[in-house]
């Protein structure tokens, strides 16, 4: 191997779900637990021959409930850790990331997205679990989400899942799809002094100062990991600052899911990345997200081409919803087109945003992403609307 | 003195989280000998409790993570196994102790555990068996016999039961014993022994549940069901594990399997060396 195993320094003709592999491992990725599942399996097969060579664990488990259990365990023991699925798995999982969330356990979950509902479109790409990855377990919670367009961005964007995840101590997801996935494209890994990680907080007190659930001003506690003489308890029940259950005190329910719901609310400037193009003077907006986004680009240029001012707001973090973003839009655009491969998710967070601003929706429910043509089509008439 | 006082005074006092008792479990109930036979286990041994990290699932006996002073994670219903799984390939120096149920290793929790047991994940792994769900009022499980009474089987149960030293034996454990909560001394002998031991290790406790499952199959008060377990527990180590299905005239109680097996983490290690090498 070449001497920086982390980091494939390096342009490369990559497969999404490898250049994810390959983000995660230059991210500091640590240890992997997995279940074989198209579209992502090849993220899985990948680190099963990487991440020893990183000085990693690799383990395939029986079933996703027992990859994110895995992930969790292993986050507290002191690792940077994964797990990458698809819809079915994903399902399976859901249980376990509230328990992520209640813990404030680091972990980033890889969903590449296929079509759905249940076994559904194996092989074939789509957007239905953006609600599903919000809203999936039970309770109210706020996770962070990304959506790469790219293989670049599936490699670019791990590592940024990675450092959210420890700086905001919640499992931060990469929300793919199948397309984006299997995708074959090039990539340029840069050198490892040019690609910036985030490691979590430490406490800074000695065991018997520590209160392990009691937040700093940026609404995050400092995370002692297992076997560094902390001995803290973690439970997915509510519980107070010393991670004890406390489950007949109303306010320390209040406190505490408030609290997990602020800490990423309150940073979401921090948190929310988009790609804006031709907006300044656009009537019409598309917003789009993951492999859409991309045939919104060529269909925002033929619109310009055809004395259509159009414009795309492309968004790169889709949860925290970039509420701001999409209004300040909608204050200045005469319509929104929204094309996703669902029946309608992220369009619903555009609309409850945009207020007045019509909103036009585009969908595909998986198979083939949008056309070009087909996206201008909604464009065309949302601007003689 | 306060009873709190008075508490610490006790030569394991050390070892738990104190300021969380009194615990939750009920008058007669076997989790709280399982605790005592655990920190017991734990002050012989002289283990570093920087270094132990017990994990268990949700229910009555789940609780016991939290009262133990040193790292511990009370996870979701069924999932103690796969999270410490994480935990011990992630930190290979720690010492790992699964304390669960019986329904929540073995009905919602059961794929795990057999996974585990195959790969010789390093673990001890102890189910306090009361033969009923405790925690949500006393429901039918894997392990409860035919015919008792639960909430769920008003009419008698149907399931025929798992023979849990049989399963953890099939399912390749280097370790497996049962014992009940009768049986102080010999229980703490085993869960040393099970944590001195490498590889995936598993003991059964038969754990009186006087509360719900005694008082619905009128097996009268914890009194009465440590008595009969004198009566009809038969010590045979080296037994055949298959035989050894719970009936009621007899409990056969002992160590069944102590063999030595290469572990998940050993294996790894020469596979992570060789390629190293390359
Ligand atoms: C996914 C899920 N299903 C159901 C429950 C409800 N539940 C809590 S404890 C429990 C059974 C516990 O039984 P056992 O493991 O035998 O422990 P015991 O209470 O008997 O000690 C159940 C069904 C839950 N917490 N989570
Ligand atoms: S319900 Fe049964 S198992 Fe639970 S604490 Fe009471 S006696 Fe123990
Ligand atoms: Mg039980």
């Amino acid at each position: 191997m070449t001497m920086h195993r982390e980091v494939l320094t390096g342009k490369h003709l990559m497969q999404g779900d490898i250049a994810c592999a390959e983000g995660a491992i230059a991210a500091g990725c640590k240890f992997f637990a997995g279940y074989p599942i198209t579209p992502a399996t090849e993220i899985t097969e990948r680190m099963a021959r990487r991440m020893i060579e990183v000085d990693g664990m690799f383990v395939q488990m029986e079933d996703e409930l027992a990859s994110m259990a895995a992930i969790i365990g292993a986050s507290w023991a002191g690792a940077k850790a994964m797990t990458a699925t698809s819809g079915p798995g994903f399902s399976l999982m859901q249980e376990n990331i509230g328990l992520a969330v209640m813990t404030e356990t680091p972990c980033v979950v890889v969903n590449i997205m296929r079509g759905a509902p249940s076994t559904g479109l194996p092989t074939e790409g789509a957007q239905q679990d953006v609600m599903q990855c919000k809203w999936g377990s039970h309770g109210d919670y706020e996770i962070i989400a990304l959506a790469p367009a790219s293989v670049q961005e599936m490699f670019d964007l791990t590592i940024e899942c990675f450092n959210f995840a420890e700086t905001y101590r919640a499992p931060t997801f990469l929300l793919a799809d199948g397309f984006t996935g299997h995708l074959w494209e090039r990539v340029v890994i840069p050198s490892r002094e040019e690609i910036k990680t985030v490691e979590r907080k430490k406490p800074i007190v000695p065991a018997d100062k520590y209160v392990p659930f009691k937040p700093d001003e940026d609404l995050v506690p400092p995370m002692a990991c297992f076997g560094e003489g902390y001995r803290v308890h973690v439970t997915g029940l509510t519980h107070d600052e010393l991670g004890y259950p406390k489950t007949t005190d109303p306010k320390i329910q209040h406190e505490l899911v408030n609290r997990l719901c602020e800490k990423i609310r309150k940073n979401s400037d921090k948190i929310i990345r988009t790609y804006k193009f031709m907006l300044e003077d656009a009537d019409v907006a598309v917003i789009a997200y993951g492999i859409p986004s991309r045939s919104s680009l060529n269909a925002v240029k033929r619109a310009r081409e055809a004395g259509i001012k159009a414009g795309l707001l492309r968004l790169i973090t889709v949860w925290p919803f970039p509420e701001k973003q999409v209004e300040e839009l909608s204050n200045h655009v005469k319509a929104i087109v929204v094309p996703e491969m669902n029946c309608g998710q992220v369009v619903r967070e555009v609309e409850r945003v945009a207020k007045e601003t019509p909103v036009h929706f585009s969908s595909k429910i998986g198979g083939e992403p949008h056309s070009p043509s087909e996206i201008f089509e909604v464009i065309r008439r949302a601007a003689k609307a | 003195m306060t009873v709190l006082q008075e508490f610490e005074k006790h030569p394991l006092a050390k070892y738990l989280r104190l300021e969380r008792f009194p615990h939750i479990w009920c008058e007669g109930c076997g989790d709280g000998i399982i605790l005592n036979c655990f920190v017991k286990a734990l002050d012989d041994l002289g283990i570093n409790m920087d270094k132990l990290v017990v994990v268990s699932g949700i229910g009555c006996i789940g609780r016991i993570a939290g009262y133990i002073k040193c790292d511990s994670f009370h996870t979701t219903h069924g999932r103690p196994i796969a999270l410490a799984t994480g935990i011990k390939l992630a930190n290979p120096k720690l010492t790992i102790a699964v304390i669960s149920g019986d329904g929540d290793l073995f009905a919602i929790g059961g794929n795990h555990f057999i996974h585990a047991a195959r790969r010789n994940v390093d673990m001890t792994v102890i189910c306090s068996n009361n033969f009923n769900y405790g925690m949500t009022g006393g429901q039918f499980g894997p392990t409860t016999p035919l015919d008792s009474y639960t909430t769920t089987t008003p009419y008698g149960n149907i399931e025929h039961p798992f023979n849990l030293v049989h399963l953890a034996a099939a399912a390749g454990a280097v370790y497996v014993a049962r014992w009940t909560a009768l049986h102080v001394k010999r229980l703490t002998e085993s869960i040393k022994k099970a944590l001195q031991k490498k590889g995936f290790k598993f003991i059964e406790v038969i754990s009186p549940c006087p509360e719900i499952y005694g008082r619905r199959n009128k097996l009268g008060k914890a009194i009465d069901t440590m008595k009969r377990y004198r009566q009809i527990c038969e010590i045979r180590h080296g037994y055949d594990p298959a035989k050894a299905e719970i009936t009621i005239e007899k409990i056969i109680v002992g160590e069944f399997i102590d063999i030595e097996k290469p572990t998940y983490g050993e294996l790894l290690q020469k596979q992570f060396l060789t390629i190293q090498k390359r």
